[in-house]
Formats: C-alpha cells, structure tokens, sequence
C-alpha cells in the first residue's frame, strides 16, 4: 500500500480498524514488561529509590518532542503536498502531545523535589519544555477557534513549523547553558552513561510509551475523520433543509 | 520492595501518569462512541454522503 492510497481517509479508516487491536496489545504487553523491570530495578547509590522516577519522566519527556516533531512532519504535508490525513494527524497529535509535556512536567518537579531540594527552577531546560507546553495548549486553542478546519489546519501548520525550533532549543538546552537538569546521559557522543540494570527498563518503556502514542495517535486520527465526516453531513442536511 | 524516605514523591508520580493515561484512553473511546451515534442519527434522519456510502464504515 503506497502513502497516496492511504491518504484515503475510507482506507485509512479501514487500516486503523485493523491495526489498533494488534496495537493495544502491544502497547499493554510492552508497558507491562517495563513496569516490571522498572520495580525490579535496584536503587541507585545516589539517588535511591528515586530513580524509578526516571523511568516514567524521560519517556514522557522524550515522546513531548516527538510528537511535535510528528506534527512538524504532518504541518509540511498540510502546506507543501496538501496531503488529506496531515492537518488530521496534526489535530489528532496535539492533545496527546500536551499530556506528555505535562507528565515531563509534573513527574520531573516531582523527581526535582527529594534531589535537587526544590520542585522548579527556571532554568534553559524547564522553561524551554515549560514552553513546549503552553505552545500545545495554544495549538490546541487555535483548532478550536476557526470554525474552518482547512482554515485552521494552515494557521496550524506555520505555527507548528515554527515552534518547531524549541526542539532543538530544549534538546541542547543542557550544554548551551549552565542548568539545573543533569546533561544528557542516554543518547550521548561516547554512549550512554547509565549501567544496563537502568538503561533496559528505561528503553522498554520508552518503546511502551512510544506504541501507546501510535495507539492513541490512530484512534484519535479515526475520531477525527468521523468529526469530519459528521460536519460534512450536518451542512448537508442544513442546505436541504433551506432549499 | 521498599521506595525508602521519598516514597510518596514515587508513587504520586506513577499515579498521575496512570491516571493521565487512563483519561487519554477514555477520550479516544468516549470520542469514538459519540461520533458514531451522531454519524448514526444523521443517517437515520435521511442524510447521506454524496458517495452514498455509509459514513461510519470504514470504506
């Protein structure tokens, strides 16, 4: 099946119904996989206990700037091929997106709280996701405000396109200035810094977090087509009805 | 296993992701049900596409 053929929102509607049982699944099989692991995991010499934290705050995190990125990629379609899926991807991306910035939000105060002795800082990199975001919150206004959604999907794309520059802003956040937030300890020149018996619970949730994203992400797409479908057919029945 | 001193910072915060989670996962459902019925009473009333396909099937 080429990428045109599943432009086909009918196609489209058909290939979610049958991937997302399959999706669910693995989403379940593999959260619950990490879960465990993450329990198992020993305490760390420094940060004790609290380290189990870690395994919930930086899948979030990482999946906030994912999704951005997602909608970044979908904004392009929406502007340069017009693709019929991309401003929907773009719509159905954001509330996710803002859950998981919320979750990075909340559950790094709360890891910030017993090691760094306060709950915020505003520092580069809190501020930068902070910002991150209050830019969902507003992408997530703006669809709600244009009544049009064709309208709103361009409004969207440029805003999206350039909040797209945080990303890097807050993936570099930690090396261009002196913060709080510890530098990056997984995806690093020289490998990561984290021993084996942190790293594979945190990659298996990671992987967890990511497929409950797809999952979300394919529902929310499908709900959205049919949000579509139903305007479509009450302006319709509306343009009868005054005939 | 023991969570030691800062216990309730670790379990509040798998309870907030848990719960934000379970609420994604409610809306998605929830969405999906409430667009259908209103896909349901449209075409009830008489109101088709212009394909002439039902608008709630996948295809």
């Amino acid at each position: 099946m080429t990428l045109t053929e599943l432009a086909n929102p009918s196609r489209f509607l058909a290939l979610a119904g049958r991937i997302l049982p399959w999706l669910v699944a693995a989403t379940a099989l593999v959260l619950l996989i990490g879960l465990y692991q993450s329990a198992t995991a020993p305490d760390d010499y420094q940060q004790g206990a609290t380290v189990k934290i870690m395994f919930i705050h930086v899948p979030n995190a990482w999946l906030s700037m994912f999704v951005w990125g997602v909608m970044s990629v979908a904004a392009l379609g929406t502007l340069v091929w017009r693709h019929p899926l991309a401003d929907v991807a773009q719509k159905a991306a954001a509330p996710i997106g803002a859950a998981f910035t919320f979750l990075a939000l909340v559950t790094g105060s709360l890891w910030g709280r017993p090691m760094w002795g306060t709950y915020w800082q505003w520092d580069a990199r809190l501020t930068s996701v902070l910002i991150l975001f209050l830019m969902y919150l507003g992408l997530m206004a703006l669809w709600r405000a244009v009544d049009d959604p064709s309208r709103a999907a361009r409004a969207a794309a440029v805003l999206t396109l350039v909040g797209a520059i945080n990303i890097p802003i807050i993936k570099f956040s930690v090396d261009w200035w002196n913060t709080l937030h510890q530098p990056a300890s997984v995806f690093r020149m020289g490998g990561s810094t984290l021993d084996r018996a942190f790293l594979i619970p945190l990659l298996v949730m990671a992987v967890g977090f990511t497929l409950l994203f797809l999952t979300l992400h394919i529902a929310a797409m499908r709900n959205e087509i049919l949000r579509r479908r139903v305007r479509t057919l009450q302006m319709l029945q509306a343009s009868t009805s005054a005939v | 296993m023991s969570l030691g001193p800062y216990a309730t910072f670790i379990v509040t915060s798998y309870a907030l992701v848990t719960a934000v989670v379970a609420a994604l996962i409610v809306w998605v459902i929830v969405d999906y049900r409430r667009q259908k019925a209103r896909l349901h009473d449209l075409e009830a009333s008489g109101v088709v596409r212009r394909s002439g396909r039902s608008a709630v099937d996948a295809s």
